[in-house]
Parts: structure tokens; C-alpha cells; sequence
């Protein structure tokens, strides 16, 4: 509503209007194609800051970018959505970063297992090559979530270099269904640190595909280790990619696929982990939990990193309404937003204290001074709760003395 | 005998569950009445709401 002329236009709008995004859009198989040419770059030059480009690109570039070009919450009109989804463009876009992702991971493991590295180098090649990995996993979500066979394929292929599979199972139903509640390995909590999450969500989620897969072949009265349990399908694919590469290649090649498998996943739970951290869905009544609404997700409207990512920062549209293609997903003005996108603070959820001083109070005035609505670290929920009284009650007291309407 | 509705919809994501049809991915066969289904099974669509939450939909024949 910051913008009054979005109120005026007449409501036959969306026939003519065009998506000022369209083209930008290709930033995001950019990711891949940078990869391959910063590995060029090195077998062509010998330069070592190219293995550690994507690095500077995630951590230090995209987060300048956002800070310079800001935020952007326009949403295309209701009635050029129909259009907007249905032009097969965008799928395209989509498509596109998966050869070149494979591409990637095949040069880099002949990188390493042909070239003289230093251990360093080798390092910085595994890295790069697994926050392209990591990043595909965006992709792959994105693609998982569609109908089509095609897109759906592609989804698992693109999880292949990270061994992650998994995720095509476990993300849609299992994080969709248990999102922002005890009961969801992928929801972080408040009070618990980046590094306390990582096995809990890496060996969660994996616990949890495994046994949605083993009710899922139990109703057809299959086995878990039958040939149709889409786990070890997506697996296959990635004991196919890693031995055929070792075969060609040699054992040198190990490190480098290893390093960038779990450097990639993990960039991955890192992002899991400032999605819904703090976030908590209630029980009705009845003992089910309410229904997924834009708060239970953390938002960002920072347009550089959303371009980049497909959308994935409108998070809360995505929650509500899982099937909706990126090119679609809105801005919804009550939820909840991130002081940075997603790149900034995937950097600054690796430092515990800072992603604490920077996320803690914000949870607290999301939930206007209510503790109790909180998802707390279980192990330090007193402890957290007696810290944070003294703020909550000056949140609520702030609250009280101006009317709802006036909160900015 | 009232008209029993054999398609039930996903109030969030339109998905359909189509008693004839069945979701023979979810182990469903073919034919399996929507009270043979778990009240725990979340929409295969979206996940955002269970089958209890589904609507019964007049089919247009």
C-alpha cells in the first residue's frame, strides 16, 4: 500500500502489463555459468582468486548488492497471474541451470583429479563447486514442487551432486506439513545456534524422508527397500554421477566430490535455518496445528538475492501456497521481514552472537512481547525466557500505549 | 439413498482426490472410498491441509 498509484490503475491492467523482471530472471542459471567460467578462467590463467569468486559472490557481492539496490514488494496484478504462470519461459529459466550445474561438478572433478592443486586451491574448487551444488538445491525445490514429470525429474537430478534426494521427499511432505512446530527438523528455534542445528536438521530430515517413503510403500504393501522408494531412486542417481566420475577420473576426485557435497547441503541448512527460526505455529483446539499463515515464515524482499534465487525470499506466499511458480510468488505486507536477504544473513547466521543480537528482539516484537509464542531451544527455554522478560514487557507496554493501526 | 459425492478437493490447492480413480502413488488404488483414508494424510498438492480439511465436490455430470 506504500504505493498509491497501485490504486488507481484501472482493473483490466494485467492484460498489458509486463513483467519488469522477465529477463532478470536469468540471473539465476548466472549462478552455474559463473562456476563454469570462473574454473575456466583458472585452468586458462592459473589464478587462484577465481576458485574462491563464488565464495566472495554469496557472502560479500550479493549482500553489497542488496544493501545498494534495496527492496523491491511490488506484486504483479491479480489479473496477470494466469498469464504470468502459465508462460512456459520461466520453466525454461529453470531448466536451464541444471546442465550447466552438471557441467560444473564434471569440470571440477576432472579439475581435481588432473591438475597439480594445493590442498588450498583444491579446497576452494570443492567449495565453489558445492555453493553452486548448494544453490541448485534452490532450483531443485522450485522444480519439486511442480506436477510435471519433466520438472519433477530435473528436481531430482539437480539434487544428485549433494546425495541430497532426499529433500524432493522430506521438503514437500514433510517440512510443508510440520513447518514452524516442534515436530519439524527444518524449523530452527530461538536460542539455537546454526552450528546446534545442522545435525539436527541433517539427520531429521533424512529420518523423516525415510520413514514418509516407508508409509508411503506400505500402503501399496511394498517394502522400504523396494525398487519404487523414491529415496533410494534419487540416491541411485547420485552413487551413478559419484561412480562414474570416480571411475573415469580416479580416487583423487573423492575429496573434492565429498567436500562439495556437504558444503552444498549445507548452504542449504543454513538457509532452512532463517526461514522459520523462532517461528510457531499454535494447537487448536481439536490438537492439530493452525494452519500455515504468512507469519510462520521470515521474508525478504531485497531484490538482488531474489532474483538470484527464484523468489525463495517470499517465503510466506510460498508456505501458503506451495505450488505457486516463483515467477507469481507476492509480497504480504504482515510478514514477517528480514533486516537483510537471504545471502547477508546466511553469512551472519555462521556467527552465533551476531545472528542472536540481530534476530532475538525481532522475534520478540514479531510476537508483540508474547514469550509464549515463541519456539524456543527446548534445553534453554527458562533461561531464554528469564533473559528476554525485561524486553518483552517493554514490547508489550510500547503496545499497549499505540493503537494496532499505528505500528509501523 | 442420498447422493454421495465420489471427489473430494483441496480447499488451498484445488487438488483433487477422485474416489474412481484413486491416488495409486499414495497407495490408493483405484476405487478406495475417501473414508478408507487416513484422517492424517496431508493434501499430496501442497501439505498445508489434511484430509480432513478437504471439501466435497459436486460432480457437473
Amino acid at each position: 500500500m506504500s504505493n498509491p498509484s497501485s490504486l488507481v490503475q484501472p482493473p483490466s491492467s494485467g492484460a498489458h502489463w509486463a513483467d519488469p523482471k522477465r529477463y532478470l530472471w536469468l540471473l539465476g542459471p548466472a549462478i552455474p555459468l559463473i562456476g563454469v567460467l570462473m574454473l575456466a578462467v583458472y585452468t586458462q590463467t592459473g589464478a587462484a582468486w577465481s576458485l574462491w569468486f563464488s565464495v566472495a559472490l554469496v557472502h560479500l557481492i550479493l549482500p553489497v548488492l542488496d544493501y545498494i539496490f534495496g527492496e523491491d514488494a511490488d506484486n504483479p496484478p491479480d489479473d496477470a497471474l494466469a498469464r504470468l504462470d502459465a508462460d512456459r519461459y520461466y520453466s525454461w529459466v529453470l531448466y536451464a541451470f541444471v546442465p550447466l550445474q552438471i557441467g560444473v561438478t564434471i569440470y571440477g572433478a576432472w579439475m581435481a583429479a588432473t591438475l597439480d592443486l594445493s590442498w588450498l586451491e583444491m579446497v576452494g574448487l570443492a567449495i565453489s563447486v558445492g555453493i553452486v551444488n548448494g544453490i541448485a538445491i534452490n532450483t531443485a525445490h522450485e522444480l519439486g514442487h511442480k506436477k510435471d514429470k519433466l520438472d519433477r525429474w530435473l528436481a531430482r537430478i539437480s539434487l544428485a551432486p549433494t546425495f541430497y534426494g532426499h529433500f524432493y521427499v522430506e521438503h514437500n511432505r514433510g517440512h510443508h506439513k510440520n513447518v514452524a512446530t516442534p515436530e519439524d527438523p527444518a524449523s530452527s528455534r530461538f536460542g539455537e545456534s546454526f552450528w546446534a542445528f545442522w545435525p539436527r536438521t541433517v539427520m531429521g530430515s533424512l529420518r523423516s524422508s525415510w520413514h514418509l517413503e516407508a508409509e508411503r510403500l506400505q500402503r501399496v504393501n511394498k517394502g522400504v527397500w523396494s525398487r519404487d522408494n523414491e529415496n533410494l531412486q534419487s540416491w541411485g542417481m547420485s552413487v551413478v554421477l559419484f561412480g562414474g566420475l570416480l571411475a573415469v577420473l580416479g580416487w583423487k576426485a573423492l575429496p573434492f566430490l565429498l567436500i562439495q557435497a556437504v558444503y552444498g547441503f549445507s548452504l542449504l541448512e543454513v538457509v532452512n535455518y532463517l526461514e522459520h527460526y523462532g517461528l510457531l505455529r499454535r494447537k487448536n483446539p481439536d490438537g492439530r496445528y493452525e494452519r500455515c499463515q504468512p507469519e510462520h515464515s521470515w521474508n525478504s524482499n531485497h531484490t538482488v538475492t531474489n532474483l538470484f534465487l527464484y523468489h525463495l525470499q517470499r517465503h510466506s506466499d510460498h508456505h501458503a501456497n506451495p505450488t505457486r511458480r516463483y515467477q507469481t510468488l507476492r509480497h504480504f505486507d504482515d510478514s514477517p521481514q528480514l533486516p537483510s536477504g537471504y545471502a547477508g544473513m546466511i553469512t551472519l547466521a555462521y556467527i552465533t552472537p551476531l545472528w542472536y543480537a540481530l534476530m532475538n528482539k525481532r522475534v520478540v516484537r514479531h510476537y508483540q512481547g508474547d514469550l509464549s509464542r515463541i519456539s524456543f531451544n527446548p534445553a534453554r527455554r527458562e533461561a531464554l525466557m528469564a533473559q528476554y522478560a525485561d524486553y518483552a514487557a517493554s514490547v508489550r507496554a510500547e503496545a499497549a500505549k499505540a493503537p494496532a493501526t499505528a505500528r509501523a | 439413498m442420498k447422493e454421495t459425492p465420489v471427489k473430494y478437493q483441496c480447499p488451498n490447492c484445488e487438488h483433487v482426490y477422485d474416489e474412481a480413480q484413486g491416488d495409486p502413488h499414495e497407495g490408493f488404488a483405484p476405487g478406495t472410498r475417501w473414508e478408507q483414508i487416513p484422517d492424517s494424510w496431508a493434501c499430496p498438492g501442497c501439505a498445508v491441509r489434511d484430509k480432513v480439511d478437504f471439501e466435497p465436490l459436486k460432480d457437473p455430470a
